[in-house]
């Protein structure tokens, strides 16, 4: 009874999707039906075969998306990781308050932050480079993730260290043989936070970078939606298709999100 | 200690052991290896943040704009709305979120799948998402047209002003409650069986094991997902945007919806940066307040 309700919470809004996008006309919204009338695949075959003009580059668009979203998500790990295992577990005192104490600074909402990000990268000559948006998402993804590694790492008794530091490990060998495995649930949280993050981000994106090639499936979605007489079926397909790639990624380290081996437990 | 001993050890003892503060001071290699660690934190801090963030802070800093901004009633109301936004809005995915994870911690491989479909509204795109909740809320929408089948009229949902707040609320709740569920499971999941095992002996379970372990024990990261979620959604622009647009007439309009209208259509950047520095009151002591729960030493386990 429980899972039923659940279902009905998290696939209602999917299923509204889906009716959209399975609709000919992709007007479904405001005729009033639940159940697609005269179903068809033409707006998910218009995404795949970029056959209708607003997406012919989504393929291209989608590699865009996919590298910003695994290099937000491989840089945000690493920097977070390292920085909180010196933190946390090297200097274990005050180096870690004053490494949270940098979260005051990102209580300021990070949109508003965009005009100045915008001069700065500027500045730097990385306007209009993927790069561009990459740094902004590791920026205001960084301290956060270090945070919840922070946390975690607590639970990982600091006994285990010493240990191998008396058996003559490198602080190195230390993070890569002890830390980083002991803390695989907490850093597959925090890859899919900084994946999503970058993945669902847009207004970045869309001031940015401005050179077709390198638009990204974001900004495309938002051009339909700007425009009023688009049908709505192709970004509905659009976005079905784009969430698949994040679905797929969470499959694939669910097991090392669920077997939980932290605090030394198996 | 080997190895494996030192495992056990962690087992057993819970309270994890603090070296006294002497040992905490790091010299030669240690030091340089501690410092090349911290390195790339600290680069991206200085190359990436600071100067966006003293920017924005200067472009707010003028006192006029906040005189500008408190003498206006759309301005006035909109902090009403964010107060009831965020008050309600992050405390509900939260707390429904700690409720969720302790289902998934059942076994079983139905339970294992219903955790892949329930990270499906994290990974649609944010705007699809909530158009498609807006579609669905209005008068004519899916959601009134399902209410019909079985007999009841709809309400106009964005048309009233407690039911366009909870529409926002609601949405915001289900895109943004798998972070926390997994956020929590994992929490859960360090949770040894040991304690379980013992609460059972005990006669805890289902409720009272709920009341008595999970809740002492996770209280610290309730707490800092609490005041998470609290600073993110008083930057959420997405929500209030898409799902109600504002309706009625404006009146669910947030902080961050107004800041952005000043921001990109008023053409007054000034008063954009400053309409979120006034929330400022808000997100430092809350920003404060999560640090010191970071800070805290008494550890769960």
């Amino acid at each position: 009874m429980l899972s039923v309700a659940l279902l009905i919470w998290w696939l209602l809004p999917l299923y509204n999707m889906l009716l959209i996008a399975l609709d000919p006309e992709g007007d479904t919204e405001f005729t009033g039906v639940i159940w697609p009338a005269d179903p068809t695949l033409k707006a998910f075959a218009g995404v795949f075969l970029e056959s209708y003009w607003y997406l012919k580059d989504f393929w291209l668009q989608f590699g865009n998306s996919s590298f910003i979203g695994a290099m937000t998500m491989t840089f945000t790990a690493l920097i977070s990781s390292l920085g909180s295992f010196a933190l946390g577990r090297m200097w274990r005192g005050k180096a870690g308050a004053i490494s949270t104490s940098v979260l005051l600074l990102y209580t300021v909402p990070v949109y508003f932050l965009v005009i100045p990000f915008y001069l700065l990268m500027h500045n730097y000559g990385l306007n209009d480079t993927l790069w561009a948006v990459i740094a902004a998402n590791v920026t205001f993804a960084v301290p956060y993730a270090l945070l919840i590694l922070q946390w975690y790492g607590r639970l990982i008794p600091i006994e285990l260290d010493d240990a191998a530091r008396i058996d003559g490990a490198t602080p190195i060998q230390v993070y890569l043989r002890i830390y980083l495995p002991l803390m695989a649930p907490a850093l597959a949280v925090v890859g899919i936070f900084a994946f999503l993050t970058a993945w669902n981000e847009y207004l970045y994106q869309f001031i940015l970078l401005s050179s077709p090639g390198n638009k990204t499936v974001a900004i495309t979605l938002a051009t339909f939606f700007d425009n009023e007489d688009t049908p709505w079926n192709y970004p509905v397909a659009a976005s079905l298709i784009y969430a698949l790639l994040p679905v797929a990624l969470f499959f694939a380290i669910r097991r090392c999100v669920a077997t939980g081996l932290v605090s030394g437990k198996r | 200690m080997s190895m494996q001993q030192v495992l056990a050890a962690g087992r057993v003892r819970l309270t994890p052991h603090r070296p006294p503060a002497w040992r905490r001071r790091l010299h030669g290699s240690e030091l340089a290896w501690a410092i090349a660690f911290t390195m790339p934190y600290i680069g991206v801090l200085l190359a990436f943040a600071i100067f966006p963030i003293a920017y924005g802070l200067w472009m707010a800093s003028d006192p006029a704009l906040y005189v500008t901004l408190f003498s206006s009633d759309e301005y006035i109301e909109a902090l009403i709305s964010t107060a009831l936004y965020v008050g309600i809005g992050a405390n509900a995915s939260v707390f429904f979120a700690l409720l969720l994870s302790g289902f998934f911690m059942r076994r079983g491989w139905w339970v294992k799948v219903m955790l892949v479909l329930s990270m499906l509204p994290w990974a649609l795109p944010a705007q699809t998402a909530f158009i498609s909740f807006h579609w669905m809320m209005i008068y004519w929408g899916f959601l009134n047209s399902l209410l019909e089948v079985f007999g009841i009229a709809g309400p106009d949902w964005l048309g009233d002003y407690w039911l366009a707040l909870g529409a926002n609320i609601v949405a915001y709740t289900w895109k943004t409650m798998p972070l926390w569920t997994l956020i929590f499971l994992a929490g859960r999941m360090a949770i040894p069986q040991d304690l379980y095992d013992a609460a059972e002996v005990d006669g805890a379970t289902g409720l009272r094991r709920f009341v008595h372990l999970v809740i002492p024990l996770m209280a610290n990261l309730y707490l800092v997902c609490t005041l998470l979620a609290t600073i993110w959604m008083l930057g959420d622009y997405n929500t209030p945007d898409m799902v109600s647009g504002g309706a009625p007439l404006g009146s669910t309009a947030v902080l961050a919806t107004v800041g952005v209208e000043f921001l990109l259509d008023a053409g007054r950047p000034d008063l954009g940066v400053a309409a979120v520095v006034a929330a400022l009151p808000v997100l430092i002591p809350a920003g404060i307040l999560l640090i010191r729960r970071l800070q805290t030493r008494e550890v769960q386990l």
